[in-house]
């Protein structure tokens, strides 16, 4: 190698880390911004302009108001109802699907692969999904966040594609063990492809866990409000005072400020806390569902 | 009558290959009942329902009761005040998100890809993949917060001059705040499919470059980034076939009356209208309209890049 590209790639790999690492600040600062915030003493809070570098003064007021709060106590529980039931259909009715279609030699096989490959492409749109989702009675059940968003046709062809790489042989054994379909997948391919599956629920119990959009449509009553519903009332309609009832107005508004941040620390955390978990999966499950077919 | 009795035959014979075909994997067809019932219920039934579109509906006739409009409210929607600013809104932010936001994920991919040090690159990896899963709500929350007349980003720019006013109360900063927190949350997630794809390329055509005095950069520009240009191509072809379906849950959260001109796209404009103000026919056209559009788009793509370089979704 000559002196020159040397010096070039010394240059190179300055820049690049350099990058990177303004990359990582711009990333963190604002959860970090979130973190201290929810920590700090109120007053000095509203007071305080510009950057936080450390949390200003120590107060967990905020996480007290928090968890008093019945909304965000029935959000928790509502949320909780619809990621365990959610991602357990989820996982269950995509592994069929995909299981089925992963089998050659079944003849309408390609039928089905293009009619569900097709929703991806063309959908009947939001009204029409929700006027379905009312005939069929589901308005205002948590079920209505469950039941029409069972499969993830995405996650499904990622699903049938892992299915695909588990080798014959292991079946054709199996079945001459005895076993039927249930017992293949359920006993052979699932555990065989354990990456992928841990990459589903995540993907899976990340959309629950956050998903907003159809339970402001879909739920009428607040007794089931997920926390994601709540959290927008908190966050974007600033309607903080029911939380912070019995203080002084001025405090109250103070309070208000601090109640927010520790909100966003609250329903955030348990998702974060997921998925260090599942990351070593993650390129390997990606892998899968780039190949195409 | 030889032909009628070939033609029959055939028949019969696809008929035993049915039953034969069914017999066989009557278990496999068991399994898929499920599946299906989701697909025609949640999927199938809803596209039949889009022909509200074509008619007038109301709750109380029903999809089948009420009366044919044909084109009635195509018409309309096209003819009204609303049709070019939410065109125009919605295609402009997605060329934006497809200028600014689209090769991010690339260029990070491949910032990653040349550091040695693996601490640091994990570090990297994991610290950019986290905003993916803070919940749009949340993440609206901080930038209403962040740039709000006494956040963080605001008193910050008010040092170089800025006005100090509400930045989402401001037209022409709505499309540069929804590009920016978009590469923010989304920017290390999508960089993973690139960094897969970028393990597959083979290491020799490094091994002679190095040996031919490549500099990292050109081994860079002349390897690496031709070495994940299939993927590239297909995730662009995904990409226009979602061309008009602006992220429209973000948009709802984030906007307000005074920044419609600008913010208001085709999907935010069918929520409005359909779900608050309830004219679900008006709507469902124009959610007709959009599919359309991006079926159009997906397939154009599509093409062209089969053309181009023979890489094709299809």
């Amino acid at each position: 190698m000559n002196r020159e590209s040397g010096a070039i790639d010394k240059l190179f790999d300055i820049i690049i880390h350099a990058l990177l690492i303004l990359l990582v600040a711009a990333t963190l600062y604002p959860l970090l911004y979130v973190a201290f915030a929810s920590i700090s003493d109120a007053g000095e809070l509203i007071r305080h302009k510009g950057f936080l570098y450390k949390p200003l003064g120590f107060s967990l007021e905020a996480y007290k108001s928090v968890f008093s709060n019945p909304g965000i106590l029935t959000g928790y529980r509502n949320t909780l109802f619809i990621v365990v039931f959610g991602v357990v259909i989820n996982l269950l009715m995509t592994a069929l699907g995909a299981y089925v279609l992963s089998r050659k030699n079944v003849m309408w096989n390609k039928l089905f692969t293009f009619l569900i490959v097709f929703t991806m492409f063309f959908q009947g749109g939001m009204i029409p999904v929700y006027l379905t989702v009312k005939n069929v009675g589901l308005v205002n059940s948590l079920w209505s966040l469950i039941l029409p968003f069972a499969i993830n046709t995405f996650n499904l062809i990622i699903m049938r594609t892992a299915f695909l790489a588990v080798p014959d042989s292991l079946e054709e054994s199996a079945k001459i063990d005895g076993a039927n379909h249930f017992t293949i997948l359920f006993r052979i391919i699932m555990p065989l492809s354990m990456p992928v599956i841990a990459v589903m629920i995540l993907y899976y119990a990340v959309e629950k866990w956050n998903g907003w959009f159809w339970a402001s449509i879909f739920l009428k009553d607040r007794e089931l409000f997920p926390l994601q519903i709540i959290l927008r009332e908190i966050l974007l309609a600033n309607s903080t005072d029911s939380m912070s009832t019995g203080a002084a107005a001025a405090e109250r508004f103070q309070i208000g400020e601090t109640i927010k941040y520790a909100t966003i620390m609250v329903s955030t955390i348990p998702i974060l806390c997921v998925y260090p978990f599942v990351q070593k999966y993650f390129v390997k499950g990606v892998m899968i569902g780039a190949v195409k077919g | 009558m030889e032909a009628t009795r070939a033609a029959a035959s055939r028949q019969n014979t696809f008929a035993k290959r049915v039953v034969r075909d069914f017999l066989l994997n009557k278990y496999l067809y068991l399994m898929m009942v499920p599946v299906l019932a989701y697909y025609g219920i949640f999927h199938y039934t809803p596209m039949y329902g889009a022909i509200i579109a074509f008619k007038d509906y109301t709750p109380m006739k029903g999809i089948t009761g009420s009366e044919w409009v044909g084109l009635e409210h195509f018409k309309a929607f096209m003819g009204s005040y609303y049709f070019w600013r939410i065109l125009k809104n919605t295609v402009i932010i997605s060329l934006y998100s497809l200028c600014f936001e689209f090769p991010m994920p690339i260029i990070l991919a491949l910032l990653i890809n040349e550091v040695r040090h693996q601490l640091f690159k994990r570090a990297v990896q994991t610290i950019t993949y986290m905003p993916y899963f803070v919940s749009l709500v949340v993440i609206c929350g901080m930038i209403v917060d962040f740039t709000n007349s006494d956040g963080v980003i605001n008193t910050l720019l008010t040092y170089f001059g800025y006005d100090g006013k509400s930045m989402l109360q401001k037209q022409e900063l709505f499309r540069s705040i929804y590009i920016i927190s978009e590469i923010w949350q989304k920017i290390g997630w999508e960089s993973i499919i690139y960094i897969a794809a970028l393990m597959g390329i083979d290491q020799e055509q490094f091994e002679a470059a190095r040996i031919d005095g490549a500099s990292r950069w050109k081994q860079m520009i002349h390897i690496t980034l031709p070495g994940i240009l299939p993927t590239i191509t297909i995730l662009f072809i995904l990409r226009m076939g979602n061309m008009l379906n602006v992220g429209f849950e973000k948009i709802i959260l984030l906007y307000n009356p005074a920044i419609y001109d600008t913010a208001d796209v085709i999907s935010s404009f069918v929520y409005r209208k359909g779900l608050l103000e309830l004219s679900w026919s008006y709507s469902s056209a124009v959610g007709i309209f959009n599919s359309i559009v991006n079926l159009c788009l997906l397939i154009s793509a599509n093409y062209i890049s089969r053309k181009v370089n023979e890489n094709s979704l299809w």
